[in-house]
This record gives structure tokens, C-alpha cells and sequence, in this order.
């Protein structure tokens, strides 16, 4: 009565063991490994500035510099708020980049419901137009209309020179989700006796949610990390946020605590937004490419 | 529907059609004379221009590097970030960071990074026995260093779009594949690279436009300096347009690059419709 049982210690259990040790080694640490390669450099740049933003002046300055801060301070935070109108400027990019994203929907969404319905393709060479314009050749007529309507320093110039980031941005990525939809429902639309604007706003509006929240968050980020336009057209009152952390380096030169500090607060709620709404965004980023 | 359509058509017409105009007058806009129709002397006079010539080269020449670098690394980026690995979805949100953070602020981070004495990045390479680099404050390493910057910048963006683009391959072809014993490597060449294609080309066309177009970086970082070593295309615009105040001349030179990005544009996508057609 020997019946030869094979022992589960002895002969299963080592081989799936050194095959389980194998697939993690295969299937998680070895792109964790090859993938951190690509994502050092990136959170290293971040965390530098962070990290900047808290040194004292003898560390920021200090040879070799310092990686970690044995007294961190938040000395260039407050000065920050006390020696110029920071939040001020912050309000400012809000509202530009609130306003240019909010009219660039309301325009926006219907031009591209009727580019994609009415297939107006030849309009789609003008939104490529729109993005290979280099920025200025739109500045240079606003600029004069500005000087001539005496509208320098003002955030309703920002605001229409904004527009024509966000508005191209909009429609470009609408029409996708536009045309993606079924015909068959704005007909039956048509038939229950809706008119064009009924059956934009009761049917086709509420299906494309997702790609309008895609296209808003993308076209804020667009107008609030934007440079060149206010700081032409900006002055003391209206100023946006990126302007003032460019002026950090040309008024101090040596002095990278304030630098660092307002780098962190204007990049700080576009990283925040993209922790939330990352579907959204690469949504919207890679609207486009796959259909072409 | 169609008032905004106009309205669209308006805002962004409007400015090219007076930025065209423009081009043929000689205006100054701090010139007490009224423009003058000059007809095609601007874009005589911008065919001689040294400057604009050169800043030209430097333009195409950080495009066509700073492009490249992105294409295979965000393509790698993709391949490695496509595996279901613990700790993928943190990766993939920091990778969307560089997109979305403010050009102008991670600009001047990398400024003083790159500071020759005290920079972090020349105290990493001694680590190596590397260096002292002097980044963008040698006319040799000026445009490398931007060229760092933007790729560091957009690299992610064509991950993103090689991801999508990964996303939709249908599985068929990879168990063809596996059963007739590819290497991974063969793999990747010969079904993943072509099935690609139509994504890796919207990723080029996007990132060439926008390098082309590159100003905040390059104006933050080293306005153009030093000398005009970092002076391109739009720097150039920059100058001319807002310290010199030459509009008319500036405008010609806006016309001649879109009609230029347009032609390259325009014959990229027609040679990848003929690309598919034939394949």
C-alpha cells in the first residue's frame, strides 16, 4: 500500500515559485526599471523647484548645490505676496483664462457642430493655418488696435487675443466628437419639428459632454500657461502670471528663491487639474490624432 | 450656426489678412510717416537678409533634432509605458506633467540648473567626470541646450499619442506573430512600427508646427543670445516687430514662413496619402 504521493513541497512548489519570482522580475520590475529611466529626469526638474522654493539664500547659492534643505523656509512665499500684487496677477490669469476658454465655447462649439455636420472640410485647412500662424502675426494687428482704441493695460485685449488660441483649440478637437455622432438622432430631432439650434442644444450638446470638458481644459491650460500675449499687450494692472515669474529673473539676478517660489504656484494648479482630470486631458491631447 | 461660424472665420482670418496687407507697405509704427504701399520690396529685401536667413537655419535645425529626439523617445516611452506594470498609472500622470506645466516657468528652472558654477546639471556630470558645460551661455551649446529643454518638454505628448495609437492594434497579428516564434525586437519592426504609422505621423506633423513656432522657451531662456547664436525665425519676428517697430517688414516675413510651413505641411500629408494609397 505505498502509494507514492508526490510531495506538493518537494516538486510543485519550487518551480512555480521560481516561475512566479521570474514573471515579477519580467513583468514588473523590469519596465518599472526601464520606465524610470524616462520619468527621473521629468520629476526631477519638478521636485528642483520645488525643492529651490524652500532654501534658505545660502543653500540656493551654495556649491555643490543643495538637494535636500536642512532649514527649509517659506521666506520667497511671503515675500512673493508682500512685495507685488501676486494674487492680483493670479486673478488676472484666472479670469483671461476663464473668459477665453467660456467665449471660445460659445462660439466654438457651434462653428465645429456645423463644420462636422455640414462637412465643411475646406474649413479644416484654415485650422491648420491656425496652428502653423506663428503667435505674433496675430499680435501685430491687435497690438495696433489697441494702441489706437487706447486699450493697452486692460484684460478685455488679453481676453480677445486669448480667444484666438483657445477658439481654434476648441473647434479642432469638436468636430471629432461631432462627427463621431449618429445622424439619426438630430433627424429624428429634426422630424419631432426641433430647429437646428434645438437639436444642437438638446441633443447634440448633452452627448459630447466628455469631449467639451476635454476641450475646456485644455484650451484653459493653453491660455493660462501663455507668455507672449500679455507680455506685449500686459502692463501693472494686467498682468498675467507667467509675465511675473519671467520678470523673477530680470529684476534679481542671482536671487532664485522668488523664482522658484512663483514657477511652483503658477504651475501648481495645472498640475493639480491634471491629477483630476487626466482621462479629460489625454482625451483632448490625442483628440485629432487617431482620426487624423 | 452660421454666425458663429463668421465670427470663427473672422477672428482667425482677420489678423492674416491684415498681416498680408501689411507685408506690402512699409510701415513703422513709431514713424511719424503714414504707411506707404511699397508693393514687393519687403519680400525683395527679406531674400537678402543675412539675419533672417540665419535664424531660419537655426529654426529647421532645432525642429529637426528636437523632433527626432521626441519621436524615438516618446516612442520608447510608450512601448515600455504599454506593459502592465505595478506602478504604471503613478508613471503615466507624472509623465503628463512636463505637457501641461508653464513653458516659461520650467524655462527658468532649467536656467539655473544650467548655471555653469553652481547649476545642478554640471554638478551631476562631475559626478560622471563630465564637464563644466557652459549650456546656454556658449554659442556651442546654446541650441543643444534648448533642444534639451524642449524634448524634455513634449517628450511625453508623443508617448501620448503612441499610446492611443497602441491602444486600437488589433491582437491578431501578435499571436501570428508569437506562433511563428518572432523575437519581441522582430516584433516591434514588423507589426507594431507600421501599425503605428498613422498615429507617429498626426505626433510628427503637431510637434514640427509647434517647434517650428517655438518662442516662449527660447525667449525666456536666452532671448536669442548669446549674440543672435539662439536667434530663430520668431525671435527674430520678436525684434523686429517690437523693438524696431517694423511692422510692414515683419508681416512679409510671417507671409513667407506660413506660405513655407504651409507648402512643407501640405506636401507631408500628400505623401502619406500616397504612401497608403500604394500600400
Amino acid at each position: 500500500m505505498t502509494v507514492t504521493r508526490p510531495s506538493p513541497m518537494a516538486q510543485v512548489s519550487p518551480a512555480p515559485g521560481a516561475h512566479k519570482r521570474n514573471h515579477l522580475l519580467r513583468e514588473h520590475l523590469l519596465p518599472l526599471l526601464v520606465s524610470s529611466f524616462f520619468i527621473i529626469p521629468i520629476v526631477f526638474v519638478f521636485y528642483w523647484m520645488i525643492s529651490m522654493s524652500f532654501q534658505t539664500q545660502v543653500e540656493i547659492s551654495a556649491n555643490p548645490p543643495t538637494f535636500w534643505s536642512a532649514h527649509p523656509t517659506t521666506e520667497w512665499y511671503s515675500q512673493l505676496m508682500r512685495r507685488m500684487p501676486f494674487l492680483h496677477y493670479a486673478w488676472n490669469s484666472l479670469v483671461v483664462g476663464v473668459s477665453a476658454t467660456g467665449i471660445g465655447l460659445a462660439i466654438g462649439l457651434p462653428a465645429a457642430y456645423a463644420i462636422a455636420r455640414w462637412r465643411l472640410g475646406g474649413l479644416g485647412t484654415l485650422f491648420l493655418l491656425t496652428r502653423i500662424t506663428p503667435a505674433i502675426s496675430f499680435l501685430i494687428p491687435w497690438y495696433i488696435i489697441a494702441k489706437r482704441l487706447d486699450l493697452g493695460d486692460s484684460l478685455l485685449i488679453i481676453t480677445l487675443l486669448h480667444i484666438t488660441i483657445t477658439l481654434p483649440l476648441i473647434i479642432w478637437i469638436m468636430i471629432g466628437f461631432f462627427e463621431a455622432l449618429p445622424g439619426d438622432l438630430e433627424q429624428a430631432a429634426t422630424v419631432d419639428g426641433c430647429t437646428p439650434w434645438q437639436s444642437f442644444l438638446l441633443v447634440a450638446v448633452p452627448l459630447v459632454k466628455p469631449g467639451i470638458v476635454a476641450a475646456a481644459i485644455l484650451a484653459f491650460i493653453q491660455s493660462w500657461n501663455n507668455f507672449l500675449f500679455a507680455a506685449v499687450l500686459g502692463g501693472p494692472g494686467s498682468q498675467t502670471l507667467p509675465v511675473t515669474v519671467y520678470g523673477m529673473l530680470s529684476f534679481e539676478q542671482a536671487n532664485w528663491g522668488p523664482l522658484a517660489a512663483a514657477a511652483t504656484l503658477v504651475c501648481l494648479p495645472v498640475i493639480i487639474g491634471t491629477i483630476f482630470f487626466q482621462r479629460q486631458l489625454v482625451e483632448g491631447l490625442t483628440a485629432g490624432a487617431l482620426k487624423g | 450656426m452660421l454666425p458663429a461660424l463668421l465670427l470663427t472665420v473672422v477672428v482667425i482670418a482677420f489678423p492674416l489678412g491684415y498681416t498680408l496687407y501689411q507685408s506690402f507697405t512699409n510701415w513703422v509704427i513709431t514713424s511719424p510717416n503714414p504707411p506707404k504701399f511699397i508693393g514687393l520690396t519687403n519680400y525683395l529685401e527679406l531674400l537678402r537678409d543675412q539675419r533672417a536667413l540665419q535664424s531660419l537655419l537655426r529654426t529647421v535645425l532645432i525642429t529637426i533634432f528636437s523632433v527626432s529626439f521626441q519621436m524615438v523617445l516618446g516612442v520608447a516611452m510608450a512601448m515600455v509605458m504599454n506593459r502592465h506594470f505595478f506602478g504604471r498609472g503613478l508613471f503615466r500622470t507624472l509623465a503628463l506633467f512636463p505637457v501641461v506645466a508653464t513653458p516659461v516657468a520650467i524655462s527658468l528652472i532649467f536656467v539655473t540648473m544650467m548655471n555653469p558654477q553652481t547649476g545642478v546639471l554640471n554638478h551631476l556630470l562631475s559626478g560622471v567626470g563630465v564637464g563644466p558645460l557652459q549650456w546656454i551661455y556658449s554659442e556651442k551649446s546654446v541650441l543643444p541646450s534648448l533642444i534639451l529643454v524642449d524634448t524634455w518638454q513634449w517628450t511625453p505628448f508623443v508617448m501620448l499619442i503612441a499610446l492611443a495609437g497602441l491602444a486600437t492594434l488589433p491582437n491578431e497579428p501578435y499571436e501570428a506573430a508569437k506562433i511563428d516564434g518572432a523575437t519581441p525586437w522582430q516584433t516591434f519592426w514588423a507589426i507594431t512600427l507600421p501599425m503605428l504609422m498613422p498615429s507617429l505621423f498626426v505626433a510628427l506633423l503637431f510637434r514640427a508646427i509647434d517647434t517650428l513656432k517655438l518662442f516662449d522657451t527660447i525667449y525666456a531662456m536666452t532671448q536669442g543670445g548669446p549674440g543672435t547664436a539662439s536667434e530663430t525665425i520668431n525671435l527674430y519676428l520678436y525684434t523686429l516687430s517690437f523693438n524696431y517697430f517694423r511692422m510692414g517688414y515683419a508681416s512679409s516675413m510671417v507671409i513667407a514662413l506660413l506660405v513655407l510651413v504651409l507648402g512643407i505641411t501640405l506636401l507631408l500629408i500628400r505623401a502619406r496619402r500616397f504612401a497608403e494609397e500604394r500600400a
